[in-house]
């Protein structure tokens, strides 16, 4: 998507740079990232996702390089007390101990990990199917699009949590999971990437949807048309460019409630299995310990808040950015 | 009217049949293990298996199942109207326990909508109408910050902080207002103010970008040219326009919160539908899990529906047909 975007920037520049004579007219894309760049909450917010980003990425590095200490392994006798209650903060392990006796630094590092994998690639699967059906949706209208409407209305009206605690639950009794269609959902990363997806799509749906209608309307489409184009080619060749910015704007925006949702299912116990730092099963774990052992609650309480707060930024100053009427 | 209120009904029963269908497919081809087989102990004969199967009416397939389901819900069965079967767990009426348990869930939820609406409403207003102020930037950075720490960050560090350190809330579990109203009011504060605070955040972003909205329209240039004060202006003009868009979310938002809020009921252990349906689902105790989606998709579509009746009420310019 980023790829997407930067492209369109350097079209648009290269746009601007061929019809320039005189008063140096802007591209929306230059006007969207000049404002962007004033806003310095966005900013911050950019900038601490990317961080979160690439300590994701190093984590094995830190992990085995500096700590010497891997995230499955356990130190039961020297982080636990004699009574089982672990151990708090210390020159080796900077976060303390989880209840297992394992180095919850590395535990929230590959937390991270978890949780940007599984927001982002969930994400980008709600932005694929909202984009195609919220495409049809505004562009054949009619019955196609009550029907498709109705199937988003309906979707959004559902307790989110509830189902998607039913979903996982019944494929996660055996390890071959559900088998649907083509797709193989195992139990672990797969199917909680399936289920936020599938009640995620609706948001970008309704937004694509609801441009498509206007822009179905605009000239060049039936200029498009009348030049004997196929409704493919203008869905997805003269339509979606004009989407491209909503849709950045609205996935950074679901991009942090999909972290809450991964953390939510987590902490229930249904989300990835224990093997798999995260950052909700880390904080289920100290709901049973945090009268003894405040670090357990503090830090990865503190990664999750300062992740989804990160996006939140960057959402909205994307948002503001594009559409100057809504501003702070 | 009359018309319209039907036709919205016969669209709450089918919401509900969509459902519960949805919830029967989900747990019946997915391979999950036979719940007889669990029901019946250790080293079932076969034998015991089958009359569990019977007795509960496993032996028929899923589709037959469903119907008897729908029969029972909308006829009533054994245990009187609406049917919903008996627990895989306790034998007992799930009837009576989703009852009991939507009454603990029902007192979470108006508690939380009392203090949202009473946080996000005046804290929007004041926002939009102190525009670029401090007070302005402060409160939105509580409703970014609102939107931001989930729930279960939130219900475990204030027990941290008031619980444990400051001792002067009482810590997770059930009161009932009629054993200890006085108890009953300070264990429900946290759950309450917790859950609250999400909502409270959304529903201060609304209106505060709705009043801004409205605030610039021409009939509002209109009531401040013809000299209202602007009080009047603000609060008989401007807010009755943005705060449509509220009542709609409001009904939504309660709705789904009487299906059960799952998370607050976990982390402060409270008796509702939301950690009776996460005990069920662990279980595989699907009549439970069913009548909780029923209930939860009831609340949904029924304040769908008072909503879109009270909204002509509030917007003179919607007329129902």
């Amino acid at each position: 998507m980023g790829q997407t975007a930067s492209d369109a920037i350097v079209a648009a520049e290269h746009g601007a740079v061929v019809e320039q004579e005189g008063v140096r007219g802007r591209s929306p894309w230059q006007l969207f990232w000049y404002r962007f760049r004033q806003d310095k909450l966005a900013l911050t917010g950019l900038i601490i996702i990317v961080l979160l980003g690439v300590l994701a990425a190093i984590a094995p590095l830190i992990s085995h390089g500096i700590v010497h200490h891997g995230p499955n392994q356990l130190f039961s006798n020297t982080m636990l007390t004699q009574g089982g209650i672990p151990k708090g903060p210390n020159g080796q392990f900077w976060f303390g101990a989880d209840s297992a006796g394992r180095d919850l630094f590395v535990r929230v590092l590959y937390g991270t990990q978890t949780s940007l994998e599984v927001a982002v690639i969930a994400t980008g699967f709600a932005v694929l199917i909202g984009t195609v059906i919220g495409l049809i949706a505004g562009y054949f209208g009619g019955a196609i699009d009550t029907l498709l409407s109705r199937t988003m209305d309906v979707v959004l009206s559902m307790p989110l949590l509830l189902f998607a605690i039913g979903i996982v639950a019944a494929c996660s009794t055996t390890i071959q999971g559900c088998p649907i269609g083509p797709l193989h959902l195992t139990p672990g990363l797969p199917i909680v990437i399936f289920v936020i997806a599938l009640f995620s799509w609706p948001y970008i749906g309704r937004i694509v949807r609801g441009n498509t209608l206007s822009l179905a309307q605009k000239e060049f489409v039936e200029a498009a048309r009348s030049l004997g184009a196929s409704n493919a080619r203008i869905m997805f060749r003269e339509i979606f460019p004009n989407l491209v910015a909503p849709i950045l704007v609205y996935s950074s925006l679901i991009v942090p409630s999909n972290i809450i949702f991964e953390a939510s299912l987590s902490y229930l116990g249904l989300g990835v299995p224990q093997s798999i730092p995260s950052w909700g099963r880390e904080l289920s774990d100290a709901s049973d310990w945090f009268t003894v052992a405040w670090w357990m609650l503090v830090f990865p309480g503190f990664f999750l808040v300062l992740t989804t707060l990160s996006f939140n930024l960057l959402g909205d100053g994307l948002r503001d950015a594009l559409d100057p009427r809504t501003g702070r | 009217m009359t018309r319209y209120v039907i036709r919205r009904l016969l669209y709450v029963i089918l919401v509900i049949l969509v459902i519960t269908f949805i919830s029967y497919v989900v747990f019946f081809l997915m391979p999950s293990g036979n719940p007889a087989v669990q029901f019946a102990g250790k080293s079932p004969t076969k034998a015991l298996i089958h009359q569990i199967e019977k007795q509960f009416g496993l032996n028929h397939p899923w589709y037959v199942q469903y119907g008897i389901f729908v029969k029972h819900l909308f006829l009533g069965d054994q245990y009187g109207w609406p049917g919903f079967g008996e627990s895989y767990n306790t034998r007992e009426p799930v009837k009576n326990e989703l009852f009991s348990r939507a009454w603990v869930t029902f007192q979470l939820a108006v508690g939380a909508a009392v203090v949202w609406l009473a946080m996000g409403i005046p804290i929007g207003i004041v926002s939009a109408l102190r525009r670029r102020t401090l007070i302005d930037r402060a409160s939105m950075g509580f409703a970014l910050f609102g939107v931001s720490a989930p729930v279960f960050v939130l219900g475990l560090l204030s027990l941290w902080i008031f619980w444990q350190h400051l001792r002067i809330l009482p810590g997770t579990g059930y009161t009932s207002f009629s054993s200890n109203p006085a108890e009953w009011f300070l264990q429900f504060l946290q759950p309450w103010v917790v859950l609250s605070l999400l909502f409270a955040a959304f529903y201060a972003r609304m209106v505060r970008g709705n009043l801004l909205e409205t605030m610039s329209e021409d009939y509002i240039r209109t009531a401040r040219a013809k000299g209202l004060p602007e009080r009047r202006v603000v609060f008989k003009h401007g807010l009755r326009a943005s705060l449509t868009p509220v009542v709609t979310m409001f009904g939504m938002d309660f709705g789904l919160l009487l299906g059960g809020a799952i998370i607050t009921e976990t982390v402060f252990n409270l008796p509702g539908l939301g950690t009776y349906v996460v005990q069920a689902v662990n279980d595989q105790n699907l009549p439970a899990v069913v009548g909780v989606v029923v209930l939860a998709a009831f609340f949904v579509a029924f304040f769908n529906l008072v909503v879109d009746i009270l909204y002509a009420y509030l917007d003179p310019r919607v007329r129902y047909s």
